[in-house]
């Protein structure tokens, strides 16, 4: 199968859009080699600062650069940004509708073996709550391209985040990411499952485990958490009657809620949040940690089954 | 009188009489961090900055950043008085619908080149300014004002280490050396000294001035063009009014009625000393 990780997609639109974009300038915390800025660093050294182990400094300059006039990617692990540098992203970089685009690597449980201290689970409920701040996560190479390029076409802040592991193509290579849009990978009736990032794929896995057990299960990529497609939610929502969301985050504040928050005033549509639970993860590979916290497209099919009959 | 005779010492007392009066007209704001570098103000806005009010984005501006976001009292007061938005409104200061937030918000105010409030912020924002300068090979200057208790933040010390790190040398630092913060004195609550030679450390030429000397502020802030220099003003607490002075009660709280009336009195009078 051919696989791709959304970081090193990143890595590469970057350049490409460099070469054309000469107001584009980069940044990292001293991690370019693993959210892969470095590839941005070598071709383009004069537009690449690296600020070192200082997040908090990271987005005070690139929101001071960004005031003339220019456009600025930030990168660091999702558990750095915005965890680490909370108050300088909403009191600086929001507050003064700075364009720059945040974009994180490592995000949630796949992150594997380093276990809890880099393992981020908060960071979309962080992101989510500032306002202005519009907040994305890509399920794939192809769409954490065509999203990077959107977020630099749109001037002000974004939060983009990003996984460690390589993913499979989920969207064919015309796809183009739209803020605001989910979109419907596979038909079904009885429930809608509603994801982003690398549980799209897991969703799609899931998706074709419960056919087998005569479930029909709607499948829709939500890469842009905010906004979020409030019509399409509250469609789907009212044609199956249940909504299964599934994200590599805690259960409390991320896509789940924000999904459950679009439905608050519908009557009679079921909604169970799938993700991690209310606490902190540990080391172990991705797929191992997959399965023990009921991630898996196997866990998920096992855990929907219950609700369904 | 014209306004072009009215001497620059003349403005700051002017100034500190409009601080004391909004702020007790507003019943709240940090009145004796303002009165502490309104002369450092007064000088950046009237002598050294070159900056057009009536195009707050003139692409050739040096740029100020209030780091110590909470002396907005003063910062609006030069603002006002340099053009960037009618006097009269500076009566709105922290009323609701008015453009004079309680901190510097750069969405509402022209003028305000990013929002400030939050400690420790502001010079990572004009080192960043500074860095763009660099970049686009523009000759203005960028000047923040920090305030002492402030440098407890380890953000000022990331981002006066990224500057020397990146040669700027387009930047200058004013710390507001007032000797207090909320709870007490700079040397009580969080040692800063030996301050001087911390900045030295850290790549940045210091110059340490009287930060009520007019003339020692100007020539300090002129000199630093084309540097990376960080100028440590000593001030005193609430400058100007005698009860005022080194009275860290007014740090987050203005006069009430019959102090400011008082306060204004005082002023006046030194005022008329001066014709």
């Amino acid at each position: 199968m051919n696989l791709k990780s959304t970081r090193d997609a990143y890595g590469e639109v970057l350049v490409e859009i460099g070469d054309k974009k000469k107001d584009l300038f980069v940044m990292d915390a001293d991690l370019s080699m693993s959210t892969k800025t470095c590839f941005f660093a070598k071709k383009y050294p004069e537009r690449f600062f690296n600020a070192g182990i200082a997040e908090q400094n990271m987005i005070g300059i690139a929101s001071g650069l960004s005031k003339t006039n220019k456009t600025v990617i930030i990168s660091t692990l999702a558990i750095f940004a915005p965890g680490r540098s909370y108050d300088q992203i909403r009191n600086t970089l929001v507050h003064s509708n700075c364009n720059v685009k945040i974009v994180v690597t490592h995000a949630g449980l796949s992150i594997g073996k380093d276990g809890s201290s880099h393992q981020s689970f908060e960071d979309i409920a962080l992101a989510r709550v500032i306002p202005n701040l519009n907040v994305i996560v890509p399920c794939d190479a192809i769409e954490t391209k065509t999203a990077i390029k959107a977020a630099i076409e749109t001037p002000g802040p974004y939060y983009i985040r990003l996984g460690r592991p390589e993913v499979s193509y989920i969207n064919n290579k015309d796809y183009k990411f739209s803020l605001g849009k989910g979109h419907i990978l596979r038909k079904g009736n009885d429930i809608t499952m509603i994801g982003c990032g690398i549980m799209v794929f897991e969703m799609l896995e899931a998706a074709k485990i419960l056919e087998r057990i005569n479930i029909s299960a709607e499948v829709i990529n939500m890469p842009s958490i905010k906004p979020i497609d409030k019509d399409l939610i509250k469609k789907c929502a009212k044609k199956t009657g249940s909504v299964f969301t599934c994200e590599e985050h805690s259960v409390i504040g991320g896509l789940g809620s924000a999904v459950l928050e679009v439905l608050e005033e519908e009557k009679n549509i079921f909604l169970k949040r799938i993700g991690i639970e209310d606490t902190f993860g540990e080391s172990g590979s991705p797929k191992e940690l997959f399965e023990k916290y009921g991630l898996s497209a196997a866990k998920m099919a096992e855990n929907i089954k219950k609700y369904v009959n | 009188m014209s306004n072009k005779s009215i001497t620059l010492k003349r403005q700051s007392n002017i100034a500190r009489q409009k601080i004391i009066e909004v702020t007790t007209e507003a019943e709240s704001g940090h009145l004796a961090g303002s009165l502490s570098c309104i002369d450092i103000l007064v000088v950046l806005y009237f002598k050294v900055l070159k900056h057009n009010p009536k195009k707050p984005n003139w692409e050739k501006r040096d740029r100020f950043i209030l780091s110590k976001g909470h002396a907005a009292p003063a910062f609006y007061t030069v603002l006002a008085m340099s053009g960037y938005f009618p006097e009269e409104e500076l009566s709105t200061l922290r009323k609701i619908d008015s453009r004079l937030q309680g901190h510097p918000d750069c969405k509402k105010l022209p003028g305000v080149e990013i929002s400030t409030g939050s400690l420790g912020q502001g010079l990572s924002s004009a080192t960043g300014m500074a860095l763009g300068y660099k970049y686009d090979n523009k000759e203005g200057q960028i000047y923040c004002l920090v305030g002492d208790g402030e440098c407890d933040e380890g953000q000022i010390w990331e981002a006066a280490m990224f500057a020397s790190s990146n040669g700027l040398e387009n930047i200058t630092v004013i710390i507001d050396r007032n000797g207090y913060q909320i709870d007490g004195r700079t040397e009580e609550v969080l040692k800063l000294e030996p301050f001087e030679s911390k900045w030295n450390s850290f790549g940045w030429e210091t110059k340490e001035i009287d930060g009520h000397n007019l003339e020692e502020i100007q020539k300090s802030l002129q000199n630093s063009r084309g540097r990376r220099v960080a100028i440590i003003a000593n001030t005193v607490k609430g400058k100007g009014v005698s009860f005022l002075e080194n009275n860290n009660k007014y740090h987050s709280k203005p006069c009430c009625r019959e102090d400011c009336k008082e306060a204004v009195d005082e002023l006046c009078k030194k005022l008329e000393l001066m014709e």
